[in-house]
């Protein structure tokens, strides 16, 4: 069935998944919505509540031991996500509570001290709000403008316009997703980069479905800022990263005022710490530090290869069953993707879909998914999405298939 | 509408109505059909400004009066939502507006249906109910004073 696993392991990793012995409406959980959050294994349960019971205390400058051990929790998981990322230093990770509050912190702090008026931010067409609405907020108070770079039919972006945008604007920033969360389109962000790059622009790279599915190297991949979400890849959620180069972290002021962002502070006044502490401001969300410790943990003994790898022979075997199903049609058909498979039926409102796929236990996300410009694009109001996780099966795709025919008949 | 047409009667007539169902299935399949015998709203109404916000799909609801009582007409373009929409018109309008502000709504529990009631639920039940008894508490000229969040 797997050329990655055998039966054995795949059962073995859906062991580690508590929630997924779980019944909905009385039949057994298939969870498909794994783009919007994953699940967690026991073991980062396991390390949060080990962490609250033996560890808990605040991080910093705190010269007991319970401070001191949460202190090694919490930037000891910098250092990994350093690594994973490929990052130059350790001092390159900033953590958030997301990648949409990564993102803001960008606009809020390199933006609002590099962009003017006349100024161009190129966006992707298919971005996730969380990508869009804080350059537009900040364009509101700037005034610089936000061209679009159009996607093509097959949820791609179209290259050729992007390359002509880059010619005719020189943006000071492309702001784009490295896979699409609506369409699981996976962009070619190096080339879009180094075309960025030649042009002068500075790109920012939303990573919150790339990082947890594909190896993602922000040196090779060349961009200057990069965010994402602990808990799209088996962690807590409240906790995000953002990486971006030293040298513009360096010069960024700070955005949140208090705790560990400062070096002293008087009333005369203030000098800021150090990035990444300097954009960090008020207590970490340490707990869920020691969470995400587990999450690498699970993510480095399974081997992110190998989690790629599974998900996409989940992909064609989905793009495969839902494909041949009369009155539905995928929108997402870019030959590089992610294991999301977003799909409308003929005759039927997503919302509809949803409900009827709730109560046979199947959960998947039916609506606009947080990007309204990318299904104006399709002239759809929403989709359904089934997003996949390398603990999903082919039975539960299957399941899902047989459950679109099923509601079909009723609906349509 | 005769004199002993309460929200209250007509609220028990539906539950006697969805007790037939012991299946989710089939009980959903006879709200879809509920929804297919809606008359929908006239060509003005179908605008973002009657359109009830907080649907995962889209419901538009047009008040109006008969003497002295409210009436109601609505569309929804989601079949399960459009049938929620029918059963929320058939037990509200054509009655007096204080009797719709006022009204508990108790049947929805009763058929299992209380769960679309929870502000949470992309479908927007809640909202098209707070939506109706505030078109009823200023027909009745009472401001806001009815609006009971479902």
């Amino acid at each position: 069935m797997s050329a990655v696993f055998s039966e054995a392991e795949i059962a073995e990793i859906r062991g580690r998944f508590p929630i997924l012995s779980r019944q909905v409406h009385g039949k057994p959980l298939v969870y498909l919505d794994n783009a919007a959050s994953s699940q967690v294994p026991s073991s980062v349960i396991d390390a949060m509540s080990d962490f609250e019971r033996n560890h808990r205390a605040n991080v910093h400058r705190g010269v007991h031991k319970l401070s001191q051990e949460a202190t090694e929790v919490h930037e000891g998981v910098r250092d990994r996500v350093a690594s994973l990322l490929g990052a130059a230093c350790r001092e390159e990770i900033v953590f958030a509570r997301g990648a949409t509050e990564a993102i803001n912190l960008v606009a809020c702090t390199w933006g609002a001290t590099n962009l003017r008026p006349d100024s161009v931010v190129l966006v992707g067409e298919l971005e996730h709000h969380a990508n869009l609405v804080p350059w537009q907020i900040l364009s509101s108070r700037i005034g610089f403008r936000i061209e679009k770079i159009p996607a093509l039919d097959d949820a791609s972006l179209d290259q050729a316009a992007y390359r002509a945008l880059l010619e005719r604007h020189h943006p000071a920033l492309v702001a784009v997703q490295h896979v699409s969360n609506a369409f699981g389109t996976v962009h070619p962000v190096a080339d879009m980069a180094s075309a960025a790059h030649a042009h002068g622009a500075l790109i920012l790279v939303d990573g919150a479905q790339s990082v947890p599915h594909r190896s993602v190297d922000v040196r090779a991949l060349d961009c200057d800022f990069l965010a994402f979400s602990a808990h799209k890849m088996h962690g807590p959620t409240g906790l995000g990263v953002l990486w971006a180069r030293k040298e513009l972290l360096d010069a960024m002021p700070p955005w949140q005022g208090g705790g560990d962002m400062i070096d002293k502070v008087s009333f005369s006044g203030t000098t800021f710490h150090e990035p990444p502490w300097r954009f960090e401001a008020g207590t970490p969300h340490y707990v869920a530090a020691a969470g995400l410790h587990a999450a690498l943990d699970f993510l480095e003994e399974i081997g992110i290869g190998r989690v790629h790898a599974r998900e996409q022979e989940l992909l064609a075997h989905a793009h495969e069953v839902l494909g041949a199903i009369p009155g539905l049609r995928i929108l997402g058909t870019a030959p590089d993707k992610e294991g999301v498979v977003s799909f409308v039926l003929d005759g039927i409102h997503h919302y509809d879909a949803g409900m009827f796929l709730d109560q046979m236990g199947i959960a998947v996300r039916t609506g606009h998914h947080c990007a309204q410009p990318a299904m104006e694009r399709f002239g759809v109001t929403g989709t359904i999405r089934a997003s996949f996780s390398v603990f999903t099966t082919e039975e539960e795709i299957d399941r899902l298939a047989a459950g679109v025919v099923r509601l079909q008949r009723v609906l349509a | 509408m005769t004199a002993i047409d309460t929200i209250s009667q007509r609220e028990a007539e539906v539950v006697e109505e969805f007790a037939l169902f012991d299946e989710w299935l089939d009980k959903y399949e006879h709200i879809i059909e509920l929804g297919k015998s809606l008359s929908g709203v006239d060509p003005e109404f179908r605008t973002d400004h009657w359109k009830v916000k907080g649907c995962q799909s889209q419901v538009w609801l047009q008040p109006g009066t008969e003497g002295d009582l409210v009436v109601f007409k609505a569309d929804s373009d989601a079949a399960i939502t459009k049938g929620l929409v029918a059963l929320m018109v058939r037990v509200l309008s054509g009655q007096p507006a204080e009797a719709i502000a006022r009204a508990p709504l108790g049947f929805l529990e009763s058929i299992g249906l209380r769960e679309h009631l929870s502000p949470t639920r992309a479908n927007g039940l809640a909202s098209m109910v707070k939506q109706m008894k505030l078109y009823a508490a200023a027909m009745s000229g009472r401001g806001n004073e009815g609006g009971q969040d479902g």
